[in-house]
C-alpha cells in the first residue's frame, strides 16, 4: 500500500507537472500566435490572405508546403532575395509562379527576428477561420424609433383632452340654463382666445426649437452615403480580406489627411484579383445587388489597364470619389495626431468600417462631438515621452492625486488647438 | 540723472493736441453716427425703413441659404502618386534666392505642390539662414498676374518653336554684326558657360554686364590699388570699429543678408562682460544703417569725397581739414577708435566714384584692415557691372554697330540716366531680344520676349563668392509658357544639351558624382575644396592715392543737393511690382506704397514752412495723410513728389528713392488705383562722369501748391503713454553707462513695481485674479533691441505665414494696416540728428490680457499654455478688444480684403484694385493652408504662429520625446518672424523649459530684461532686452 501510494504521489506530482506545462507551454505557444495574428494583419494582408490567393499565394498550409524549416521560411521572410540567390527550389518555384506581382517585400529591418518568429508561430498554427457563432452576428431588427408613436399618442390625447372640454363647456351651459342661471352661449373655439394663445405659443415654442435646431444642424451630415463612381466595399477589404486601413490610407501616419488612395494603390492587389470571388453578395444601401467582378472592372477602366497586358501607371486617370467627411474650412484636424500621438482606434470616429459595403458618416463631426471626446478621453500620458514635460502632472500622477490626464487637461479644449 | 525722451512722432516730441487725442482713442475715425445729432436717428443716413429692408432681406436670405442641399465635394486622389508628396505635408527643398547679381540661400516650402513660404538655409556658410524682406516677398513674385505667360514676337504671342526660328534666321542674317547679351550681374558659372558658348558661336560679340546701382567706383578702384577689378569679402564680425560713409550695408549695400548677419556678432552683447563692436556713420540722408549706428554725423553728398580724404588723413595723424565743425569733430573721433584698433577696424563707402573708393581703399590699407576685416581670398561675385560698358554699348547701338541685343535681368530703358539714348539704339537694333518675365521697359521696346522662369521653377546655381556655391532646383513645373533664358541661349548657340545636362554634367565632375550632387542639392550649398576660412590680405598699391585725395577733395555743391537711395524692400525697382514689399513700411520712414522726397526738419521750416517744433504746424503735417509737393530738379530734369519730413537728414538734402515710377505693365501693386504710376522715376536725375555713374546732383527745389496723400503708419499705433515715460516702452543706454550701473533695468523694474510686490511678487500680488499656471509647455519670447535692426524681414515673413491681408495704400491712409507685427521707431535726443531705436512688436500674448476680459463672445481668451487666442469664428466685431489693447496691436477686417464674401467682387472699387488683384485665384496660391482666411468684420492679431507650434509639438508627440525649443540650437518650433530674422533677435519656446533658448536669454540677460508697460500687471509673454548704444556718454537716453 505504502508502494503504491507511493507511486500515486508520484503520478500526480508528475501529472501535475506535465499538465501544467502543456498549459504553460501552450499559452507561450498561443502568445506567440496571437503576437503573429497581429503582425500578420498590420504587414502581411495587403498581399496575403491565409485562404484565398491575392498578390501573393495564400497562406494557409505554406508552413507545410515550406515542410516545417522554421529556419528556412524565417530568413525567406526576413530577406527572399537571399534565400532566391541560395537557390532553393521551392522558392524558386514560388517566385516563378508569383512573377507578376513583383517579388515579395524584403522585411529585414521592418520586423524583428522575434516577430518573424511569432507570424511562422501564427502560421504554422492557422487551421482556417473561426466558425462563425449564430446569434453573434448582430443582424437584428434596428431598435424601432419610438418617437412617431408617442407622438400620435400625444395627439390622440390632446384631441380627446380638446373634445372633453368642449364637452364640459356645452354640459355646463346645458347645467347653468336648466339652473336658471343665464350665461352666454360658449364662443366657438375658434374664437377662444385662449385657446388661440395657447397654440400661438405652442407653435411658437416647437417652431423656435425646431428653427434652432436646424440652425445648428446646417452643414452636417451624419449618416451621408452617397453614391460612389466605383461600389468599393470596405467590408470586402478591410473586413474580410483584413487588410489593414494605413495600407490604403497612407497620410494616416504621415499628416492631416488620411489620404484617398490613389489608383497605383488599388492596383498593387488587383493587377492579381482580376475578379471578385467572395462569399458574401454585395448590395448597395437601396438592396440592388452588385456585380464585384463589373466594378473591378470599372477600376481597370480608370487605370487604363487590360489584363494580361504590362500596366503603365502613368496613363492612368484619377478617380473622382464623393467626399463624405467634410470639416468646415476653419477646422484644423490632423489624423496622425490622433492616431499615432492619440493611438485612437479608426472605428472610434468612422464607426464598424469593416462592415459597411458603401461607407455612410457615422459621427455627427460637430464641434459638441469632438469637445466631449476630448473631456473624456485619456492621454498615454506615461508611455509617450512628450508628457513628460507636464511636471506637475507627472508629480501627481506619482502622489496618486490624478489617476489619468484627459486631453482637456492638456489643453484639449483651448480654441487655438483646432481653429487658427 | 538726465531723462531724455523718446518720441515716435513730431506730435509726441511737441505733446501736441493731435497726439494727446491719438492716445486715447483705439480707432482713428468717427464712429458712423453721421447726422445723428440733428434731426435724431431717423433721419441718419440708414433710416428705419433701410434697416427693415436689410433685416428681410437677410431673413430671407438665411431662410434660401438654409433650405439649400449642402454642396457635394468630390475628393481627388491623385492617379499615381508620387512617392514624397504627402496631401498635407509640407516639403522643403534648398534652393537659391538670385535677383540681378543678389544671392541668398534659402529653403521652400512646398505645400501640395505649390511653394508657398521662403525661409533662410542655415547650412550657407555665408547668410546662415538669414533672410531679408526682399527675400520673403519673392515667392509672391512667383505668383504675379503681371508676368508674361507665352512668348511673345512684336507683341503677339508665338510658339517657343516660333520664336526659335525666326530668331535663329535673324541672327543668321545679321552679315557679322556683333552681337551683345547685356545682363545683370551674373554669378552663376554654368550660366556664364552658355553665355561664351553663345557668344562664341557670334564672333565679335560680347557680354556686359550692367547694374541699375552701379559699384563701379569700387571696382576700378579696387584695379587701381589693388590689381583686380573685384569687390573683397568683408567680414564686419572681426571689426570693432566700423566706419561707413554713406554705405547702407544693413539694409542695401552689396550683400546686406550677410552683412548684417556679420555686423549682430559685434553688437550682441553679453552681461558678463560687455564689449560692443563701435560703428561711426557718415551720411546724407537718413538710411537704416546710419539709424542703428552708434553715431551718425550728417554731410553734403558733395563732401563725401573731403570726408574720406579727412578720415585718411586723421587716421595717418596728419589732422583734419576742409569739412565742417561738426563732421571733423566726428572725424576725429572716429578715426582716433580706428586707429586704436588696428586690425579690427573697418571702413566703408556707399559711393560709386572711383576716386572716393581710392581713398577708402587706402584708409583699410593705413588700420591694416585687409586680411583681417576685409577678405581678399574670396572675392564676391554680387555686382560686376562696369558704366562704361554700358555707355559704349549705347553709343553702338546709336551707331547701328550692333546686330543684336539680348536683355536679361538689365532694364537699362528704366534705370539708365539717360533713357532716351537706350530707346532709340534699341531701335537701330536688328534683333533685340528680352527675357524678361514681364513686360518691363525694356521689354516693351524688343521684339522678341521670351520669358525667363521664375527661381522657384528653374534649375541653376549662383557663386556669390569665390568658392562658394549655392544651388537652385525647381520647386514647381513652370507655371506658364516660359523657359529657362539659358535654354534659349544655348538651343540658338546650337549646342546639343540642353541647360539641365549641362548643368548636371559640370556639377557632376566637380562634385563628385552622384552623391556629391545629391547632397550639394539636398544641401543647397556647397564650398570649393580649398576654399580658405581665414581672410587674406590683397598687395596694396599706393601709386593712385594722392592724385585720388586732389581728384575727390575740394568739390563743391549747391545750395540743394538731392541724394538717390535705394529702399530696403524696393531696390531699384525690383520690389515695386511687389504688393508686400509695397505695404511693408520703410523701416526709416515708415511710410507705405509710395515715393516721396526726403527732408529734414531744417529743409521742412525753410522751404514747406512746416515747423516741426510747433505743436499746431507738426500735427497738421502729421495726422493729415495729404503732404506738400515739391519740384525737384537736377540737370534740367525734374519729378514732382511729395514731401516726408525725417530727421536725421542733412540740412539742405533731399533724397529720392529710385526704383519707382515703372510701366504700368509690371503688376498692379507699382500703380495706384487710378491706373497711374506710383511715384516717378528718379534714376534721370544720376549722371554719368565719364567711368561711373553718380546717384547725386545739385538740385532746384520749388514747393508746389498741391498736395499728395502718403500713408505712413508711424502715428497709426499710439499708446496711451503721457510723454516722458517711454521708460515703460523703450530703455536704451550708452555701453558706459550700463557697465557702470548694470543694474539699472532691474532697479527701475523694482521701483515701478513696488507697490503692487516689487518684481519678485508682482504676478500674484499685482492682481485680484487667481495666477494660473501652465502646467506643459508655457510660450514666451524674447527679442533682443541690440541687435535688431529694423529691416523688416519679419513683417515680411508674417505677411507670408499668416496670410496677412494687403489693405493697399488709401486703406493704410486710414489707419487700416493688417500687419500682425509692427516695426515702431523711436527718436530721441537731437532733432536734427536723433538717435533711432526700433522695437518689433507684435501681440504680447499677456497672460492677464486687458483684452480677453471684454470680450462679449469669449472670442479673445487664453490657452492653457499662455496663448491669447483669437477665434475668429466666435467674433462678433465689437472691436472692444482693440481699444482695451494697451499695445495696439489688434487688427481689425474693416473691409472684405480677402474675398471671402458670398458675393464675389462687391467691393469693387470700394477697396484697392491691388487687394482684389490679391484675391485672383493665381496669387491665392501663396495661401498658407494651416492659417484661416479671415473675413469682414473679424479682429486678428498675432497668433506666435500657432498652427507651427501645433506642427512641432505633434512631430515631438509623434517622436515621443519632449519638445525641443532652442536646447543645443534644436529646434521643433521657431516662429516665422524668429525664422527670417537675420540676426537672431527674436527667440522663442518655452518659458517652462529651463533649458530652452527662450530661458537661458532671459536669464543670461536679465539686467537688459523689460517688459512693455509692465505695471499695468498684463503679464506679457513677449519680453525685451534693452538697446545698449557704444557711446562715449555715460548716459545719453533712458527714458
Amino acid at each position: 500500500m505504502t508502494h503504491n501510494r507511493k507511486i500515486a504521489s508520484k503520478l500526480t506530482f508528475g501529472s501535475i507537472c506535465f499538465i501544467s506545462l502543456l498549459f504553460f507551454g501552450g499559452n507561450l505557444y498561443a502568445q506567440n500566435a496571437t503576437n503573429g495574428e497581429a503582425l500578420f494583419k498590420a504587414n502581411c494582408t495587403s498581399c496575403h490572405s491565409m485562404e484565398t490567393q491575392l498578390t501573393g499565394p495564400a497562406l494557409k498550409g505554406a508552413y507545410d508546403r515550406w515542410k516545417k524549416d522554421n529556419k528556412m521560411l524565417h530568413s525567406w521572410i526576413k530577406n527572399n532575395q537571399k534565400v532566391l540567390a541560395s537557390g532553393n527550389v521551392y522558392a524558386v518555384s514560388l517566385q516563378h509562379q508569383f512573377s507578376s506581382a513583383g517579388g515579395m517585400t524584403v522585411f529585414d529591418g521592418i520586423l524583428s527576428e522575434a516577430q518573424i518568429d511569432d507570424i511562422i508561430a501564427y502560421l504554422a498554427i492557422y487551421k482556417g477561420p473561426p466558425p462563425a457563432v449564430p446569434g453573434l452576428t448582430p443582424n437584428g431588427e434596428p431598435e424601432g424609433d419610438n418617437t412617431l408613436l408617442y407622438g400620435i399618442l400625444t395627439l390622440v390625447l390632446a384631441v380627446v383632452a380638446f373634445v372633453l372640454l368642449q364637452v364640459n363647456a356645452n354640459l355646463k351651459k346645458l347645467a347653468d340654463d336648466k339652473d336658471g342661471m343665464h350665461t352666454e352661449e360658449p364662443v366657438s373655439f375658434w374664437r377662444n382666445k385662449a385657446y388661440i394663445a395657447f397654440i400661438l405659443v405652442v407653435v411658437f415654442l416647437v417652431g423656435g426649437y425646431m428653427t434652432v435646431e436646424g440652425a445648428i444642424g446646417l452643414g452636417r451630415e451624419e449618416k451621408f452615403q452617397p453614391k460612389q463612381p466605383i461600389f468599393y466595399s470596405h467590408k470586402v477589404h478591410a473586413g474580410v480580406n483584413q487588410i489593414n486601413c494605413m495600407y490604403c490610407h497612407v497620410g494616416t501616419y504621415q499628416g492631416k489627411q488620411a489620404t484617398i488612395p490613389s489608383v497605383n494603390i488599388c492596383m498593387n492587389c488587383h493587377m492579381a484579383i482580376k475578379e471578385y470571388k467572395g462569399t458574401a453578395k454585395l448590395y448597395t444601401a437601396e438592396g440592388e445587388e452588385i456585380n464585384g467582378t463589373a466594378e473591378i472592372q470599372k477600376l481597370y477602366k480608370y487605370a487604363n489597364y487590360t489584363p494580361g497586358q504590362p500596366w503603365d501607371a502613368k496613363t492612368a486617370q484619377p478617380i473622382e470619389w464623393t467626399r463624405i467627411h467634410n470639416l468646415p474650412d476653419h477646422v484644423y484636424f490632423n489624423h496622425s495626431q490622433h492616431v499615432v500621438a492619440g493611438k485612437v482606434q479608426c472605428q472610434t470616429c468612422h464607426g464598424e468600417i469593416t462592415k459597411m459595403d458603401e461607407v455612410y458618416q457615422f459621427a455627427p463631426l460637430s464641434m459638441g462631438w469632438c469637445i466631449n471626446c476630448h473631456r473624456t478621453t485619456k492621454v498615454n500620458f506615461k508611455d509617450n515621452g512628450f508628457y513628460s514635460i507636464y511636471e506637475r502632472y507627472q508629480k501627481d500622477m506619482d502622489n496618486h492625486k490624478m489617476d489619468s490626464v484627459t486631453v482637456e487637461n492638456i489643453g484639449g479644449t483651448d480654441c487655438q488647438k483646432c481653429h487658427y | 540723472m538726465e531723462q531724455n525722451k523718446h518720441w515716435q512722432s513730431f506730435g509726441e516730441l511737441n505733446n501736441s493736441e493731435a497726439f494727446q487725442i491719438a492716445g486715447k482713442d483705439e480707432f482713428k475715425q468717427e464712429l458712423p453716427f453721421e447726422g445723428a445729432e440733428d434731426g435724431g436717428f431717423f433721419k441718419t443716413p440708414t433710416p428705419r425703413r433701410d434697416f427693415l429692408k436689410y433685416l428681410g432681406f437677410s431673413t430671407a436670405a438665411a431662410a434660401i441659404a438654409a433650405s439649400c442641399e449642402i454642396p457635394v465635394k468630390k475628393s481627388i486622389p491623385f492617379a499615381n502618386k508620387p512617392e514624397d508628396i504627402v496631401p498635407g505635408v509640407s516639403n522643403y527643398y534648398a534652393t537659391t534666392f538670385v535677383q540681378d547679381g543678389d544671392v541668398v540661400s534659402v529653403l521652400a516650402k512646398v505645400r501640395d505642390g505649390r511653394p508657398i513660404k521662403i525661409e533662410g538655409n542655415e547650412l550657407s556658410p555665408i547668410t546662415e539662414g538669414g533672410t531679408s524682406a526682399r527675400v520673403q516677398a519673392s515667392v509672391l513674385e512667383l505668383y504675379d498676374m503681371a508676368r508674361l505667360r507665352f512668348p511673345t514676337m512684336g507683341g503677339n504671342e508665338v510658339t517657343f518653336e516660333a520664336a526659335d526660328k525666326g530668331i535663329a534666321a535673324a541672327l543668321a542674317g545679321l552679315g557679322g554684326a556683333p552681337v551683345v547679351v547685356l545682363t545683370s550681374t551674373i554669378n552663376s558659372p554654368t550660366t556664364l558657360d552658355a553665355i561664351n558658348q553663345f557668344i562664341a558661336k557670334f564672333p565679335g560679340s560680347k557680354h556686359v554686364q550692367y547694374d541699375a546701382v552701379s559699384y563701379t567706383g569700387m571696382l576700378l578702384a579696387n584695379e587701381a590699388t589693388y590689381g583686380k577689378r573685384a569687390i573683397p569679402s568683408y567680414r564686419f564680425e572681426n571689426a570693432k570699429v566700423i566706419a561707413s560713409i554713406g554705405a547702407d550695408f544693413l539694409g542695401t549695400w552689396l550683400s546686406p543678408v550677410e552683412f548684417t548677419k556679420q555686423y549682430a556678432k559685434g553688437r550682441k552683447l553679453e552681461q558678463k562682460n560687455p564689449s560692443l563692436s563701435r560703428h561711426f556713420h557718415f551720411e546724407t540722408v537718413a538710411s537704416l544703417t546710419g539709424s542703428n549706428a552708434d553715431e551718425r554725423y550728417l554731410h553734403k553728398p558733395s563732401e563725401t569725397g573731403a570726408i574720406a580724404a579727412a578720415l585718411l588723413s586723421a587716421v595717418k595723424g596728419q589732422g583734419v581739414s576742409g569739412v565742417s565743425d561738426k563732421v571733423k569733430e566726428g572725424i576725429t573721433k572716429a578715426a582716433k577708435e580706428l586707429t586704436a584698433n588696428k586690425g579690427a577696424a573697418l571702413v566703408v563707402s556707399g559711393s560709386n566714384d572711383v576716386n572716393i573708393q581710392i581713398i577708402v581703399n587706402a584708409i583699410n590699407e593705413e588700420l591694416q584692415a585687409s586680411g583681417k576685416t576685409i577678405d581678399w581670398s574670396a572675392t564676391v561675385n554680387y555686382k560686376l557691372g562696369i558704366d562704361k560698358n554700358l555707355a559704349d554699348l549705347v553709343a553702338d547701338m546709336n551707331a547701328g554697330k550692333v546686330g543684336a541685343l539680348l536683355v536679361h535681368g538689365a532694364n537699362p530703358v528704366y534705370s539708365w540716366y539717360d533713357k532716351d539714348k537706350v530707346v532709340s539704339g534699341l531701335a537701330k537694333v536688328k534683333l533685340s531680344v528680352s527675357f524678361s518675365p514681364k513686360k518691363d521697359e525694356t521689354a516693351e521696346h524688343c521684339t522678341y520676349i521670351i520669358p525667363d522662369s521664375h527661381y522657384l521653377e528653374s534649375w541653376g546655381d549662383a557663386e556669390p563668392k569665390a568658392g562658394f556655391y549655392s544651388f537652385i532646383q525647381p520647386t514647381i513645373h513652370p507655371l506658364f509658357k516660359t523657359r529657362q533664358w539659358q535654354d534659349s541661349l544655348l538651343k540658338w548657340s546650337g549646342a546639343a544639351t540642353d541647360y539641365l545636362t549641362a548643368f548636371k554634367t559640370y556639377w557632376g565632375a566637380k562634385l563628385g558624382g552622384v552623391a556629391g550632387w545629391d547632397k550639394a542639392l539636398q544641401d543647397g550649398v556647397a564650398t570649393a575644396a580649398g576654399t580658405a576660412i581665414t581672410p587674406a590680405a590683397g598687395a596694396f598699391n599706393a601709386s593712385g592715392v594722392a592724385g585720388a585725395i586732389s581728384a575727390a577733395a575740394g568739390k563743391k555743391g549747391g545750395k540743394y543737393e538731392v541724394v538717390l537711395y535705394q529702399k530696403v524692400g524696393i531696390g531699384a525697382g525690383q520690389g515695386t511690382a511687389n504688393p508686400w514689399l509695397m505695404e511693408m513700411p520703410d523701416p526709416v520712414t515708415k511710410a507705405t506704397w509710395d515715393n516721396y522726397v526726403i527732408v529734414s526738419p531744417k529743409l521742412a521750416l525753410d522751404v514747406l514752412k512746416i515747423d516741426v517744433q510747433n505743436a499746431g504746424q507738426a500735427d497738421a503735417y502729421e495726422v493729415n495723410p495729404p503732404k506738400k509737393v515739391l519740384t525737384v530738379t537736377v540737370n534740367g530734369k525734374s519729378v514732382k513728389l511729395p514731401a516726408v519730413i525725417i530727421p536725421g537728414t542733412e540740412e539742405n538734402t533731399i533724397g529720392i528713392a529710385v526704383g519707382y515710377g515703372r510701366s504700368k505693365n509690371v503688376g498692379l501693386a507699382a500703380l495706384t488705383d487710378e491706373g497711374d504710376p506710383i511715384g516717378q522715376n528718379a534714376f534721370p536725375l544720376a549722371s554719368f562722369n565719364g567711368s561711373s555713374v553718380q546717384y547725386f546732383g545739385d538740385a532746384d527745389i520749388k514747393l508746389e501748391d498741391d498736395t499728395y496723400i502718403v500713408a505712413m503708419t508711424q502715428t497709426h499705433n499710439v499708446y496711451t503713454t503721457p510723454q516722458g515715460t517711454r521708460t515703460e516702452v523703450m530703455k536704451e543706454f550708452t555701453l558706459n553707462s550700463f557697465k557702470k550701473k548694470p543694474g539699472q533695468v532691474l532697479e527701475d523694474r523694482e521701483h515701478e513695481l513696488k507697490p503692487w510686490g516689487g518684481v519678485d511678487n508682482f504676478e500674484k500680488d499685482g492682481t485680484i485674479y487667481p495666477v494660473y499656471k501652465k502646467p506643459g509647455i508655457h510660450w514666451g519670447m524674447s527679442v533682443d533691441l541690440n541687435t535688431c535692426v529694423g529691416c523688416g524681414a519679419c513683417v515680411v515673413a508674417c505677411f507670408a505665414e499668416n496670410n496677412i491681408p494687403m489693405v493697399g495704400k488709401r486703406e493704410v491712409s486710414r489707419y487700416h494696416d493688417m500687419h500682425w507685427i509692427r516695426i515702431d521707431r523711436y527718436y530721441s535726443g537731437d532733432i536734427d540728428n536723433p538717435t533711432v531705436v526700433f522695437q518689433p512688436l507684435m501681440c504680447q500674448h499677456c497672460d492677464n490680457a486687458p483684452c480677453e476680459n471684454v470680450c462679449p463672445v469669449n472670442a479673445t481668451n487664453h490657452s492653457s499654455e499662455g496663448l491669447n487666442q483669437m477665434a475668429y469664428n466666435r467674433c462678433i466685431g465689437t472691436r472692444y478688444c482693440a481699444n482695451n489693447c494697451p499695445y495696439k496691436v489688434r487688427r481689425f477686417n474693416w473691409a472684405d480684403y480677402t474675398g471671402a464674401d458670398s458675393f464675389p467682387h462687391n467691393q469693387q472699387g470700394h477697396i484697392s484694385n491691388v487687394t482684389m488683384g490679391m484675391n485672383e485665384d493665381l496669387v491665392r496660391m501663396v495661401l498658407n493652408p494651416d492659417v484661416t482666411v479671415r473675413s469682414r468684420g473679424v479682429m486678428e492679431k498675432c497668433s506666435f504662429c500657432v498652427q507651427r507650434l501645433q506642427e512641432g509639438k505633434l512631430k515631438a508627440k509623434k517622436e515621443s520625446r519632449p519638445l525641443k525649443t532652442g536646447e543645443n540650437n534644436e529646434w521643433d518650433v521657431k516662429t516665422a518672424c524668429q525664422q527670417a530674422c537675420p540676426t537672431n533677435a527674436i527667440v522663442f519656446g518655452d518659458k517652462n523649459d529651463s533649458k530652452s533658448a527662450v530661458t537661458v536669454n532671459r536669464a543670461e540677460n536679465n539686467e537688459r530684461m523689460f517688459r512693455v508697460i509692465e505695471q499695468l500687471h498684463t503679464l506679457p509673454n513677449v519680453t525685451y532686452l534693452a538697446k545698449v548704444r557704444n557711446r562715449d556718454e555715460e548716459i545719453v537716453t533712458e527714458g
